[in-house]
């Protein structure tokens, strides 16, 4: 059956038919959803409505397959959404290899009217996923700090939307300096730096309520905050004088542990996915590096040697690769070298890139841009091959994306 | 660098013959001693210039005992946003150290890094980044 192997590297997009799902405007604006997700993953290449032969009247019925073949559709997806009595609506979806001539997928989702972009989302996921053997990364959100104003005045506001850009709503006022959100492994919590009352600091925040605290009480700023993969904990920088250390705080006992203390700038803390070691960037070398260490502060290690600073590493939900943002040559780039530092490879560079954040299977990453000039920065999205690079579309300026974890 | 006007450093900024300022306001600080000193990029050391505008501001503040103050600590854009954090902090730091090393006494004094948050110039070239590496030292704040 038809499959796209995502290991290969520059795949060539799998050519698809997304036909307008069964009937009228919603049931076209969700097919409509689900051929861009699939698009700007870069790994399909939904084919042009205009030239498809066959019109699809029934989606229960065969396709006829030769009609597809013969416009290299290699895979067909078919639909219909309907609603039900008790108001909800019914999305059913077929996947159809048309060369193998057999249906690969076929399945039913009921939602409420309003979720209909989320249920765009599970097919897409449902379908990414049948064809690459990866799990999907559509339906997910993306916390970030949305900025507006002049660069002198610059206005900050956290706000969470949909992978895709839509659905954007602000989750705080813009009376204060808010940077690096970062999702909660349950995605009910963000932990983020606020200069609330001139003292910044790290806070959480729950999505659902709204309420906000301190987390910690520590004598001087915290930043760079990051969840433990298991919840429990939040591992961050203090700094005290000149230098900064990596500390966690234990969200149940209010415990806080000490985990580096050098003379030097330790910060950008992000564990492992199993939680046993943590990676970090520090100056103590005389610039920024990276450097590993068990998750209780042993063996701290230098990983990153080539030209230039590195800085913000962030530890892939596989495992396997850690991203983060290099200077060099007065250029800020994007990269990733395996947990060992061997293997880097650079996916964009330019003006100024910075804070890569990865999408829940590992594949691709997220980043924000500032390009030279009076505007601000944006958010853009680039996959483990640095061939497929993509705007994330915002109302504002945007940075600091935070991909969320997969919703079970 | 257009924005350059935007930083009340000298009398001539603000369009002011020195001395127009009354003595012990906050008009006479930033305008005749000037509120705020200037790094090397990612560098934290004292400049003699600095070292100067410093100097002028411990002797103010010895003569104007009620302020306390808040020094500030920046950093230019080219660099990540958590080490920028950490540098704009080191950078009030080694003021204060300086300022407590002229006599100003430590309990007068606290410190806040807006790392590169909030940048005074905003054209993107090195005239432009050497403003924003800064400390200023703004009357209010610890003590007072």
């Amino acid at each position: 059956l038809v499959e796209i192997n995502i290991n290969k590297g520059n795949v060539e997009p799998l050519p698809i038919a997304i036909t307008d799902f069964l009937q009228g405007e919603l049931a076209q604006k969700i097919s409509g959803v689900i051929a861009a997700d699939l698009k700007r993953s870069g790994l399909f290449a939904p084919i042009d409505k205009g030239a498809f032969i066959e019109k699809i009247s029934n989606p229960d019925a065969t396709p006829r397959f030769e009609d597809w073949k013969v416009i290299n559709a290699q895979a067909l997806v078919i639909g219909r959404v309907t609603q039900e009595g008790d108001g909800r609506l019914k999305a059913e979806f077929r996947l159809w290899d048309t060369f193998a001539g057999q249906q690969m997928l076929g399945q039913q989702f009921y939602t409420q009217p309003e979720n209909w972009r989320r249920v765009a989302h599970i097919i897409a996921d449902a379908i990414y996923e049948r064809i690459t053997g990866e799990k999907g990364y559509f339906d997910t959100r993306i916390v970030y700090v949305a900025e507006s104003g002049p660069k002198n005045a610059r206005k900050r506001q956290l706000a969470i939307m949909d992978q895709d850009g839509a659905n954007s709503r602000a989750l705080t006022n813009s009376n204060d300096i808010v940077l690096t959100p970062r999702f909660s492994p349950n995605r009910q919590e963000i932990t983020y730096m606020s200069f609330e009352n001139q003292q910044p600091r790290v806070y959480l925040l729950q999505l659902e309520t709204g309420q906000r605290e301190v987390v910690g009480n520590f004598p001087g700023m915290t930043f760079a905050p990051r969840f433990s993969p298991d919840g429990q904990r939040v591992i961050m920088s203090l700094q005290q004088e000149g230098n900064a250390n990596i500390y966690t705080m234990d969200l149940r006992s209010r415990t806080t542990t000490r985990l580096t203390n050098t003379a030097a700038i330790d910060t950008s803390p992000s564990y492992s996915p199993d939680g046993s070691r943590i990676v970090f960037e520090s100056d103590r070398g005389g610039k920024q590096q990276l450097y590993v260490m068990g998750a209780d502060g042993s063996g701290q290690t230098r990983i990153s040697f080539g030209d230039g600073s590195y800085s913000t590493p962030v530890w892939s939900p596989r495992g396997d690769l850690i991203a983060f943002t290099k200077q060099s040559g007065g250029k800020f780039s994007i990269g990733v070298m395996k947990p060992d530092g061997s293997g880097e490879r650079i996916l964009t560079t330019g003006f100024h890139n910075e804070g890569p954040t990865w999408a829940p299977n590992g594949r691709v990453l997220m980043f924000f841009r500032q390009n030279a000039g009076a505007g601000g920065p944006q958010l853009y999205s680039i996959d483990l091959t640095g061939y497929n690079e993509q705007l994330v579309q915002t109302q504002g300026f945007a940075s600091d994306p935070a991909w969320s974890p997969l919703m079970e | 660098c257009a924005s350059k006007k935007n930083l009340p450093n000298d009398a001539a900024g603000l369009g002011l013959g020195a001395g127009a300022a009354t003595p012990g306001s906050q008009q006479d600080f930033t305008v005749n001693v000037g509120d705020r000193i200037f790094f090397d990029t990612d560098s934290t050391s004292i400049r003699a210039d600095a070292q100067a505008t410093l100097d002028r501001q411990a002797q103010w503040l010895a003569k104007y005992p009620n302020y306390g103050i808040t020094i500030e600590g920046h950093a230019d854009e080219r660099g990540t946003r958590e080490y920028n954090l950490a540098l704009g902090a080191r950078r009030a730091a080694a003021t204060r150290d300086y300022l407590v090393s002229r006599g100003v006494p430590g309990n007068r004094m606290r410190t806040i890094s807006y790392g590169k948050e909030k940048p005074v110039a905003v054209c993107d070239d090195i005239s432009c980044w050497s403003q924003n590496r800064r400390a200023v030292t703004v009357l209010g704040g610890a003590g007072s």
